[in-house]
């Protein structure tokens, strides 16, 4: 594990993402995996191919030098529906932050995310930074069954669960889009990637959600980004 | 219609399972893969198969499958079990067999495996593997994400898995001499990565103490013993996880990640069990009691390729099968040969 530092920072980030391309364009036998997260590289390697020390004297050449430059990434409209029959917890958070729900949504979706990394399911991205008013912890008890698609706020993060299962997040609204293509490599988004979220009506939502089902691609990329 | 393998009963938790899809932790997809490899490939070498093929992995109580094809070639290797052969489906019973070896079945006829003690999995592996697509490279199934191996799923009663081949090779049958998979009790760890989560104390309370295993499935190992306080609270920004990693919530109590595990978590890792050890990491049971020993990079690496050399070593101990007293006795019986003498 390489640590950056220890804190949710977009500038760690960039050298995290940086590091994790540096090592699979070198393709280095016995590197196995480079695992970006929020602040530190996981890298899988096996010792029976590259001496521990080898790969450490690459490492460290490589961070050395890590362009001060970020690279270009592609900016995302996703399209979320805020409806209070999606999102069972928007009435809360709202009522905590002391603003009215229409606020919540606004803020929601007034940054350029940063995906900081996939990870916990296939291509389930982890996303920030919320802006400060929207940042609460984990819900007390989590909820045994969250549906697909179910847009997600904790601490500073926003994520997009890729399908149905167990969530102590707290559930602010839902979105039609696929993350992942089941069965390939194909994630709608990687780390790196900057997201915007785009409010749409509940029958909006229907009509998009149909669409992806029917197997049609949205045009959701907006420009690239570094 | 093409050859299978009917599931008659699917036991527990029956998967298909391979060595996992390495490459993808990076868009979130898990490894996954067999819980212990050594067994599988073993499986595999007795069936003359390559040794990372699909096999079948039973959790705890076996299935019973009928064979729909002129013959096939099968072989289980694993924890102890008993493994009964019927002639057909409606044998009130049949013939018992041993594990580690090769054996032909012949269409109609029934394998029927039981509860399986101590250890939690056993691999039974067939000539030629299963006829199933790939997704990424692999035929491992993810439970969690319902992809991969049997439509994404366990076993189940009424399914016919595709076999790649409709009959046998013509050659004699196999077994493995002095292969054991004994249950390990002492488990090698290296520290870390979040060994500073955590005072000299709560690291020194780790290692001296034993763990019984407590629940489990193929993500993770819940374990009881002594609880581990952390010094500066448990929060952790989430980052990637290993197979082998043991997270320590905020109950104190460890939990050891296994093959099928998320590709991040955001709990501290005291320890990591090193490689070398995690095929029989995998094969523990519930109940088992087990405790950690400190070592170091080098010893782990070390201790790495000494079992990729014992593995290596597997196809050394294959020897063609001879049939045991026992056996043949069994045979006599099933025939009413002895009935036929007495009179």
């Amino acid at each position: 594990v390489v640590e950056f530092g220890n804190k949710v920072d977009q500038q760690l980030s960039t050298m995290v993402l940086s590091l994790a391309r540096e090592l699979i364009e070198a393709a280095i036998p016995g590197v196995l995996e480079a695992v970006p997260t929020f602040r530190s590289l996981m890298v899988h390697y096996d010792p029976a191919v590259i001496a521990f020390t080898d790969l450490i004297e690459f490492i460290d050449a490589a961070i050395c030098g890590i362009p001060v430059v970020a690279n270009e990434y592609p900016v995302w409209k996703l399209p979320v529906c805020y409806d209070s029959s999606v999102a069972p917890d928007l009435t809360e958070i709202a009522s905590s932050a002391g603003l009215p729900p229409s606020q919540i949504i606004e803020r929601h979706c007034a940054p350029r995310y940063h995906v900081y990394m996939l990870g916990f399911l296939p291509g389930q991205a982890y996303m920030g930074d919320l802006p400060e008013e929207l940042a609460f912890p984990r819900r007390q008890s989590p909820r045994s069954k969250i549906a697909a698609g179910s847009v997600a706020i904790a601490m500073n993060i926003t994520c997009i669960f890729p399908q149905e299962g167990p969530c102590g997040w707290h559930i602010i609204g839902r979105s039609p889009v696929r993350l992942w293509e089941k069965g390939t490599a194909n994630t709608l988004l990687t780390p790196g990637d900057k997201v915007m979220f785009t409010p749409v009506s509940l029958p909006e939502y229907e009509i998009l959600l149909a669409k992806v089902s029917a197997g049609e691609h949205l045009i959701l990329q907006d420009g690239v980004a570094t | 219609m093409s050859p299978a393998l009917e599931v008659l009963a699917p036991g527990l938790l029956s998967t298909l399972q391979d060595l996992g899809r390495p490459g993808f932790q990076h868009l979130g997809i898990p490894v996954g893969g067999a819980l212990d490899p050594t067994s599988l490939q073993a499986a595999n070498i007795l069936v003359g198969n390559p040794p990372k093929t699909a096999v079948v992995e039973i959790a705890y109580l076996g299935p019973t499958i009928a064979v729909d094809a002129q013959e096939v070639r099968l072989a289980v290797v694993g924890a102890e079990t008993p493994i009964e052969i019927l002639s057909d489906v409606s044998a009130p019973r049949g013939k018992r067999i041993e594990r580690c070896r090769s054996i032909v079945l012949r269409r109609g006829e029934v394998m029927r495996i039981g509860a399986l003690s101590k250890a939690a999995v056993l691999y039974l592996a067939a000539e030629g593997g299963f006829e199933l697509p790939p997704v990424l490279g692999s035929y491992a199934t993810c439970l969690r994400g319902r992809f991969g191996g049997w439509q994404g799923r366990a076993l189940a009663t009424g399914d016919r898995l595709p076999l790649r081949l409709s009959r046998a090779s013509a050659r004699v049958e196999l077994c493995l001499q002095d292969f054991a998979v004994d249950a390990q009790v002492k488990f090698r760890a290296i520290l870390g990565p979040q060994a500073d989560y955590f005072s000299d104390a709560s690291i020194r309370k780790f290692f001296d103490s034993e763990y019984t295993v407590c629940g489990s499935d193929r993500m993770g190992m819940l374990l009881r013993g002594p609880r581990i306080e952390h010094q500066h609270g448990f929060d952790l920004i989430s980052d990637a996880t290993a197979t082998g990693c043991i997270q320590v919530p905020g109950s104190g109590q460890p939990i050891v990640l296994l093959a099928d595990r998320q590709t991040t978590g955001g709990y501290p890792k005291i320890a990591t069990v090193i490689s070398a050890d995690l095929p029989a990491l995998g094969r523990l049971a519930v109940g088992a009691k087990i405790s950690f020993e400190s070592v170091t990079l080098e010893f782990a690496h070390q201790a790495r390729c000494k079992y990729l050399k014992e593995i290596a070593e597997i196809p050394g101990k294959v020897r063609p099968l001879l049939r045991s007293n026992s056996e043949l006795g069994a045979d006599l019986n099933s025939q009413d040969l002895v009935g036929v003498i007495k009179t």
